[in-house]
């Protein structure tokens, strides 16, 4: 079960796997993911299931070296298998053809934004992708972003590569000069917060697909939880995506920070490996 | 029974020792850890029996004509007719008789609140007024003598007939359903949404109350009886009820339980260091976080409040006391004598040194500028009326609010019922509370598919839960025949 029949490196960062899972594969839908364990003392980590063949019976993952999770991930090769893989978890994207689509993603947010761009290009929407980095060399998966985007712009803090600014200046020059009709934001909290402000201002619907911490995924533990319009929301039940506008992201910002101390701590293991 | 009870041995039993010497035998106590010690390590607080002592207690019992401990146990398990097969040294006989009602007798012989069930309703307690006959602990003897013994008997298996059987979650009730499928010669799989097979028994319970071998081994006994276990998948998710439909599956139980953990809806609950008791349990026990050599990271509190009375709360407290708290609270806001928790583990808690905040009731949570948790705001009760369910209702005393310091708070306030299955079958019939209604033979509004244990009762027990699985067995399988 679950063994890794293909796979291709991105980046040095970002890998793509395609793994087994035949029912899994049959009953997913876009924006679903799922929570994947390696070892048997692995932690259990959600990922966003980027494609799907329902033939071959595998389903595609895109994964992000973030910490020693899926570091251990993208170590494994083709024909092992990955101890645990669960799902098809959360809510599926709402895809239908908007008209123009702004999808902005950085950071930890990029990956798991390639099959959202997928499917609303495949919906005829006409999609603008702005990829922000920090600089040249943390810029991943612009060729896969190209095949479905009408344009994609690419903002380094820097100027290393494409234009210097923030996520926020891309979507600013785009406001400007056509009429947007949705924007798709996933990435770090900080910058989702920042890209909710903008499009507030200007009144442009936005979703953002929300990356909290994870236990079981299936509602079980509330580990996920963040304050949407004032009430405690799942992100695993009842998201990930949620009205931008809506979500209190500084308290997701906090939240996200419960464990930095512990998960740097524990980077030791993948070093040591 | 009547006949089981005149059979010659027994009445020799009955007739070497008079009632006047039984009754002048004191109960006798379980053997534990130091709290001191236990209070810091994993290892399981009550030690069991020895064989010498169960033999003492067994003889307690009066093999009364008219048993009344077994009005008081849900699955009415054969009493008398165990714990006198431990006083004649027969053992391995004493475990098949509570075989034949229980699935699971090492598990509630360790985790039953038997001051409520059977033991309430001893004789001893009645007429006597004195301390009931040990029955838990006579259970769990002969449960782990079996166990120890490594002569478990793999029950007698129909001829298969053929028919394939759908179990949705591996709980005691989804487990103890298999087992009696299994029997009847039915083709049983077993799916579990999580990595782990044994629902509530291993990612709720500790280690410290119920050794994670101990559900192993029935675990293992169900796979050598032909069940087949398929960890990983959630039905209504991975595959769908239609889908176990059209691979065959004849009947479906649902056994889901209750595991969507309940919150207060106040100020600051949402701060870094306050979660559910699922979530904190579920880190500890399911992916044993607290040790180095696991991914899974938790935060250790030095003052820890644990909201809630209940068994989860009091499991949750002395975690926290295990992982290394200073201090570490139960805030409850009733009193001590309305707490749902097993008397045991109030008592294992005391002594371990967890303090008792009750008539408190949280009503803020304050962090600091990163925004973890660092005080309570905690309203002070008093008792009223009685209220629906005939405990006394806690009211607020006017401007009685206090502040305490925590770094970690853990709520524990209740669960409710796993909306996966009701919310995706269609023409489902479910309460307003979200529970799956059934009929007396455990059966839904779906005729092929059955539920039971938490799913259908909220909250409960695990011998409610095992009784529920036997119950949903014997009706299923007439309804199928
Ligand atoms: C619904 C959902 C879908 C996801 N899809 C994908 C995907 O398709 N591909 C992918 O690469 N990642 C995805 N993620 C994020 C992924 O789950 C995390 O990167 C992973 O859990 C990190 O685990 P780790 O042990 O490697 O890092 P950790 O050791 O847990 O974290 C290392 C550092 O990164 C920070 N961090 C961890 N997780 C996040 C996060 N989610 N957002 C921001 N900062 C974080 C931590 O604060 C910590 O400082 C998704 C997350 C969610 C909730
Ligand atoms: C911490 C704690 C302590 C407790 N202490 C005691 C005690 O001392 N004494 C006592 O009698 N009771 C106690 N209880 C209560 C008792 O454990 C439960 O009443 C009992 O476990 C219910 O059994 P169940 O089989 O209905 O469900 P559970 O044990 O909850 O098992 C349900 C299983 O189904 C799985 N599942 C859910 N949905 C799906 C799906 N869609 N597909 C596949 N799998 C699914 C879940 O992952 C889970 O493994 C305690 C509970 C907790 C949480
Ligand atoms: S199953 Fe529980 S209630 Fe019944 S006899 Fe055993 S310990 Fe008592
Ligand atoms: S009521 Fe008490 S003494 Fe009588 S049979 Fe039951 S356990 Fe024994
Ligand atoms: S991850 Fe546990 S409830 Fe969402």
């Amino acid at each position: 079960m679950n063994k890794i029949v293909s796979k291709e490196n991105f980046s040095e960062n970002v890998v793509k796997l395609e793994v087994e899972a035949p029912l899994i594969a049959k009953s997913r839908k876009a924006g679903h993911f799922v929570i994947v364990r390696v070892g048997e003392k692995g932690e259990r980590i959600p990922l966003t299931i980027a494609a799907s063949d329902t033939q071959k019976g595998t389903i595609t993952l895109v994964v992000q070296k973030i910490g020693v999770s899926s570091t251990k991930l993208c170590n494994l090769n083709v024909g092992d298998e990955i101890t645990d893989v669960v799902g098809p978890l959360g809510k599926a994207t709402h895809i239908e053809n908007f008209g123009t689509v702004v999808c902005a993603g950085g950071g930890v947010g990029v990956a798991p934004m390639l099959p959202i761009v997928e499917a609303l290009k495949k919906a005829g929407n006409r999609v603008i992708t702005v990829l922000a980095a920090r600089n040249k060399s943390l810029v991943i998966l612009e060729d896969q972003m190209r095949k479905f985007s009408d344009e994609v712009i690419i903002m380094t803090d820097d100027g290393s590569s494409g234009k210097k600014g923030l996520v926020t200046n891309g979507i600013e020059e785009v406001i400007n000069r056509e009429k947007v009709d949705l924007c798709v934001t996933i990435g770090p909290a900080i910058m989702m917060k920042f890209v909710a402000l903008l499009t507030k201002k200007y009144e442009i619907p936005t979703v953002a697909s929300l990356n909290t911490i994870m236990v079981d995924g299936t509602g079980m533990c509330g580990a996920c939880r963040v304050t949407v319009g004032g009430k405690t929301k799942f992100v695993c039940v009842d998201g990930p995506e949620f009205d931008a506008h809506q979500v209190d992201f500084d308290q997701m910002l906090m939240r996200l920070g419960a464990y930095k101390q512990e998960e740097q701590a524990d980077m030791y293991k993948v070093s040591k490996q | 029974m009547a006949e089981d009870r005149n059979v010659a041995w027994r009445e020799d039993l009955r007739k070497g020792l008079s009632n006047k010497e039984r009754t002048a035998i004191q109960r006798v106590k379980m053997n534990e850890l130091e709290p001191a010690y236990r209070a810091r390590v994993r290892e399981e607080v009550n030690q069991g029996l020895t064989k010498e002592q169960a033999l003492v207690e067994a003889k307690r019992c009066l093999d009364c004509p008219n048993p009344t401990c077994m009005t008081g146990c849900p699955v009415s398990i054969n009493i008398p007719g165990f714990i006198k097969n431990i006083e004649r040294g027969e053992i391995l006989e004493a475990a098949k008789v509570l075989k034949e009602t229980s699935a699971l007798p090492a598990v509630c012989g360790r985790v039953c609140p038997q001051e409520k069930q059977c033991e309430s309703q001893c004789f001893y307690k009645l007429k006597l007024k004195k301390d009931a006959v040990g029955i838990g602990y006579l259970e769990r003897f002969a449960a782990d003598y079996e166990r120890e013994s490594g002569m478990i008997s793999v029950p007698e298996i129909k001829e298969k007939n053929g028919k394939k059987i759908a179990v949705v979650g591996s709980g005691p009730a989804g487990l103890s359903f298999a087992g009696d499928m299994a029997k009847m010669g039915y083709s049983v799989t077993v799916f579990e949404a999580l990595h782990e097979i044994g629902g509530v028994l291993k990612y709720g319970i500790p280690e410290f109350r119920l050794p994670n071998k101990v559900v192993d081994v029935e675990i293992e006994n169900l796979r050598k009886m032909g069940v087949t276990f398929i960890k990983d998948c959630i039905v209504g998710k991975t595959i769908s009820i239609k889908d176990l439909e059209e691979d065959g599956f004849k009947g479906v139980f649902v056994a889901s339980g209750a595991g969507l953990p309940r919150f207060m809806n106040i100020s600051g609950e949402n701060l870094i260091g306050v979660m559910s008791s699922n979530e904190y349990l579920t880190r500890v026990n399911l992916m044993d976080a607290a040790n180095p050599e696991s991914d899974t990271p938790i935060n250790k509190g030095h003052n820890v409040a644990v909201i809630g009375g209940g068994n989860t709360a009091m499991d949750s407290v002395r975690t926290a006391l295990r992982l290394g708290a200073d201090r570490a609270m139960i805030v409850y806001r009733r009193s001590e004598e309305e707490m749902p928790a097993r008397l045991e583990e109030v008592k294992h808690a005391k002594e371990e040194g967890v303090e008792f905040m009750t008539l408190h009731n949280p009503i803020e949570y304050i962090g600091d500028e990163k925004g973890r948790v660092v005080k309570m705001r905690l309203q002070k009760m008093q008792l009223g009326e009685p209220d629906a369910s005939g405990r006394r209702s806690p009211i607020e005393i006017p401007g009685a609010i206090e502040e305490i310091d925590v770094d970690e708070v853990i709520v524990s306030i209740g669960v409710s019922p796993n909306p996966l299955i009701p919310s995706s079958v269609e023409g489902l019939q479910v309460s307003p509370k979200g529970t799956i209604v059934v009929n007396e033979g455990m059966q839904s509004s779906i005729p092929m598919l059955f539920a039971g244990g938490d799913i259908v009762r909220g909250g409960a027990t695990v011998i409610l839960a095992m009784g529920d699985g036997r119950a949903a067995a014997a009706a299923m399988d007439k309804y199928l025949k």
